[in-house]
């Protein structure tokens, strides 16, 4: 690769960049609107047409506060904690394509790439958790270490369902291979993929490492200005991703009638989006046993057994 | 390009791993140990075992040393009471180690050509998976049986009640 090419490569990084994290900018503007739409509010409407502007000033606002680091904590790792989470994400939009003709990478491993990167975003709350050295925050981090090995394995055990079906890793072949989009072959995969992407982007009704009313905030509970920002940008970019694999894996990603494919992702994506706001407003928090409870004695069980069975039919068919 | 990201990953994994010998506290250690684990994936994937890799990543990395973690903040350690790995006196038994090491490499360096060892086959998942299920059947099932055991061993530990 020549000079140009590598400017053109790093141009092209920097745009989907800039648009990723304008993206998580909007969804928290567009999660509190209908959270209060929902509730019977007015939610933000103050600062430009709509309150359009306030993602603007939300983050003009958390920039320009003192990035204050606390005396009892853990420098180094205080420091570094913050990054992990919005970065793992980032780095997994390489590999997500979003119609036939976009992308920007496709690895023969992709699936196992984003799965990979999911389980290295935990770092960022745990190791958050213990450096900020004060109680509140060491509990969010010990549960979300717990949550997420709880439930990254019924996630992966649901996925294979669909790498079955599709014979590949890669993001761009599942997609071709949806003639009938997944989620009428794996209803229950689709299912278990969704309740352990919702746990693992700490949402609720599994929000518990933050849970606001027992923990003060969790595993952020020391942090301020734009680090604090940093963990709420990693969790509203992990929404986005889980709604995109979502649609690319379940939801046949950019296949359907009529509009071009870039449209069709974008309105699954932006429908699943919906479906995470919709599901804060809904649902009470579960208690810490009952997520254990409910991660290894339910989705584990039903994860395998939707294995069992797409493993068994495949092999009937074939034999046929 | 290609040679410097090697080169540079393999730099990172040696002095990750080093750094476990001297910092004072096991939480940093084991930051620079999952370090040390990344950089070797990204060897793996050079090489050409991009399953290996994303394994590597997922299971070490993303699982076990979580639950090294978990394991530390609930015991609540205090660096000032913390020791580095490495006291004067441990050199010895270090040193030893790390020559048997080294003759072990030098062997296995000297068996093998020098082409064989430039040239590089990207394995695929596939393939993986095949050699797993076929040739090697027998190692995976004696795996899932030892991995049994070790899951019931665990739960007649920690049951609660009448012993």
């Amino acid at each position: 690769m020549n000079v140009a090419q590598w400017l053109l490569t790093l141009a092209s990084l920097g745009l989907v960049l800039l648009g990723l994290v304008l993206v998580a900018a909007f969804m928290i503007y567009g999660e509190r609107r209908i959270l209060a739409l929902l509730q019977d509010r007015l939610g933000p409407n103050r600062a430009g047409p709509f309150g359009l502007l306030q993602p603007v000033a939300d983050i003009l606002k958390l920039i320009s506060k003192e990035n204050f680091v606390p005396p009892f904590a853990d420098r180094m790792v205080y420091t570094i904690a913050p990054v992990i989470v919005p970065l793992t994400v980032l780095l997994s939009f390489a590999v997500v394509p979003v119609s036939e003709d976009w992308w920007l990478a496709d690895l023969n491993i992709a699936l196992l790439y984003v799965l990979a990167l999911s389980s290295l975003r935990v770092y960022g709350l745990i190791l958050g958790g213990w450096s900020s050295n004060s109680k509140y925050p060491l509990l969010g981090g010990l549960r979300s270490a717990a949550q997420m090995i709880s439930y990254e394995l019924p996630m992966g055990l649901a996925l294979v369902g669909v790498v079955m079906l599709s014979g590949s890793f890669s993001l761009k072949e599942i997609v071709a291979a949806q003639t009938l989009p997944f989620i009428v072959l794996q209803p229950l995969g689709f299912i278990i993929f969704l309740v352990c992407g919702i746990a693992e982007t700490n949402r609720l009704p599994f929000d518990l490492p933050e849970a606001e009313n027992e923990l003060a905030a969790g595993y952020n509970t020391e942090y301020g200005g734009i680090q604090f920002a940093f963990f709420y940008l990693g969790e509203y970019l992990g929404i986005l991703l889980i709604a995109a694999l979502v649609t690319l894996l379940f939801l046949g990603g950019w296949h359907g009638p009529w509009l071009p494919g870039v449209v069709w992702f974008a309105l699954k994506t932006l429908a699943l989006i919906f479906l995470f706001f919709w599901l804060r407003t809904s649902l009470p928090r579960l208690r810490y046993d009952q997520l254990m409870d409910f991660g290894w004695k339910v989705m584990l069980p039903a994860a395998l057994l939707n294995l069992l069975m797409t493993a068994g039919l495949g092999l009937f068919w074939m034999e046929n | 390009m290609y040679e410097f990201i090697f080169y540079l990953s393999s730099a990172i994994a040696v002095v990750a791993a080093g750094a476990i010998l001297v910092v004072r506290h096991p939480v940093h250690a084991a930051l620079y140990l999952i370090v040390s684990l990344l950089a070797l994936a990204l060897l793996f994937f050079l090489l050409g075992a991009p399953l290996l890799a994303a394994l590597q990543v997922m299971l070490y990395a993303g699982a076990i040393m979580v639950l090294f973690l978990f394991m530390m903040m609930v015991m609540n350690l205090r660096t000032e009471r913390n020791l580095p790995l490495l006291l004067p006196g441990n050199w010895g038994g270090i040193s030893l180690l790390a020559l048997l090491l080294w003759l072990v490499l030098l062997l296995l360096l000297s068996r093998s050509s020098l082409d064989e060892a430039g040239s590089i086959t990207v394995i695929e998942p596939k393939e993986v998976g095949s050699a797993l299920f076929g040739p090697y059947l027998v190692v995976v099932e004696a795996a899932a049986i030892l991995l049994l055991a070790a899951l019931v061993a665990a739960l007649y530990l920690s049951r609660k009640g009448k012993r």
